[in-house]
């Protein structure tokens, strides 16, 4: 009877420890909401600055997003959603090459939109988010001087290394959602094999089919 | 009798097996029309390379941004006119407020051209007949791919017809004029979509599912307004 009561008295211990270490690290990390406002204003400052970016140099324009932008995504996640549940029938080899043929491929997708930036101003809404949460939303909005506002949503979550966006939602289209049903069609018809080979083309310049 | 029983089950169990079957055959519940579909879309993507495409880069290239701007803004006043009539239709009073406030105020300060009501922060409702009809609880019906027209479903194709026998343009008794208008608005409407589409190139493994599912996803958003019940959890 004593002995399970120190235990028990050790375990609240522990766990008392174990909540104080995550609230200290999570004081020490930037909070959500902060981390995407300063990441995107730097990058915004850095494209409107650069006149390389602003004619389209694909190669400095792919070199921002990598040092500014992409190590604030967690590709690993995003992937591993997008495939859902073939995820697990997946070696890790195939997970591995999965990963590095989806990151180029919304690399290069967004290294080709984010030259179209001109005038558009972000908006940053209110973070609903409550002490403890290692999964929150970001919400803003791209606004378009004579067009009507562009909601773009960032699904992140809490990771040793700061937070990390683990899916995009622009005006309600999820991405990690989209490609889900691509994956699963493209794994249904030739695999995981199939679905490597046709990233691995696309990302080579092939057009869609 | 008891065998006639299991027989029966037996029989059952087979037809549900087979049912099964064809459901992991069918390419998807909400595009049952997939092969026309497919070959609709075939036909929309050379007549937007050779025709739409073209014609909106014209378009972009001649027209001054303030004018498109405006022309923009003349579609979206009358837009938000039936914003308003939908989102009463739907009892969402103060959204309607919102869009007859906005259309008395461009129409009447600005003749529609321009768009004060936005400068002042009134939003757009963005409501259609076709999200009418998805609150009234009618169901959304296959997925139509319709050439020029686009992406759209039986609910939201028979609330673009509602929309059109409605709209004031097709009131205009001059035929050239209500053409041109017409005609106007389509190519409004695609040079709006050419950053859109043009990442749906580079991103898309199937540029007709990826359309679709971007197009399915984005309508489920609006009828929810921006609310959509989380799905089904898949596993990670």
């Amino acid at each position: 009877m004593m002995q399970s009561m120190r235990y028990l008295r050790q375990g609240a211990v522990a766990l008392v420890a174990l909540a104080l270490c995550t609230a200290a690290l999570a004081q020490g990390q930037e909070a959500p909401d902060a981390m995407v406002k300063r990441v995107s204003q730097d990058v915004i400052a850095t494209i409107k600055a650069d006149p390389l970016v602003q004619a389209g140099d694909q190669a400095r324009i792919r070199e921002v997003m990598e040092t500014k932008l992409l190590p604030h995504f967690d590709f690993a996640r995003m992937t591993a959603l997008a495939m859902g549940r073939n995820w697990r029938a997946a070696t890790p080899e195939q997970q591995k090459r999965l990963i590095d043929e989806f990151r180029t491929l919304l690399v290069r997708t967004y290294s080709g939109a984010l030259n179209k930036y001109r005038d558009e101003t972000i908006e940053y809404k209110p973070l609903r988010m409550n002490p403890g949460d290692t999964d929150v939303t970001v919400r803003t909005a791209v606004v378009k001087p004579g067009g009507t506002p562009v909601q773009i949503d960032y699904s992140m979550s809490q990771t040793p290394s700061g937070w990390k966006s683990y899916d995009v939602i622009v005006g309600g289209v999820s991405l990690v959602t989209n490609y889900r049903d691509e994956f699963n069609e493209q794994i249904r018809s030739g695999g995981v094999d199939g679905l490597l080979k046709t990233l691995a083309d696309k990302n080579k310049g092939a057009p869609a089919k | 009798m008891r065998r006639g029983a299991s027989a029966a089950l037996r029989l059952c169990a087979a037809v549900a097996a087979a049912a099964l079957a064809g459901c992991a055959t069918v390419p998807s519940q909400v595009d049952p029309l997939e092969p026309a579909n497919r070959a609709m879309f075939e036909v929309h993507e050379v007549a937007d390379k050779y025709v739409m495409k073209p014609v909106v880069e014209v378009y972009t290239t001649v027209v001054p941004k303030l004018v498109r701007t405006g022309v923009s803004n003349f579609f979206n006043n009358i837009d938000d006119l039936f914003s308003g009539i939908n989102a009463l239709l739907q009892g969402k009073p103060d959204k309607a407020g919102d869009d007859f406030g906005r259309v008395l105020l461009n129409t009447f300060v600005m003749g529609g051209i321009f768009d004060p009501a936005s400068d002042l922060g009134i939003e757009r409702g963005g409501e259609d007949f076709g999200q009418t009809f998805g609150v009234w609880g009618f169901p959304q019906g296959p997925y139509l791919f319709v050439p020029v027209i686009g992406p759209t479903t039986v609910r939201d194709g028979t609330g673009l017809l509602v929309r059109i026998y409605a709209g004031p343009v097709g009131f205009i008794g001059d035929v050239p004029t209500r053409n041109a208008l017409y005609g106007i608005g389509a190519v409004d409407i695609r040079a709006q979509a050419s950053d859109a589409l043009s990442i749906a190139d580079t991103a898309a493994l199937d540029k007709y599912r990826f359309i679709r599912n971007a197009y399915l996803q984005r309508r489920q958003y609006l009828l929810h307004d921006g609310k959509v019940p989380p799905e089904k959890e898949e596993d990670e």
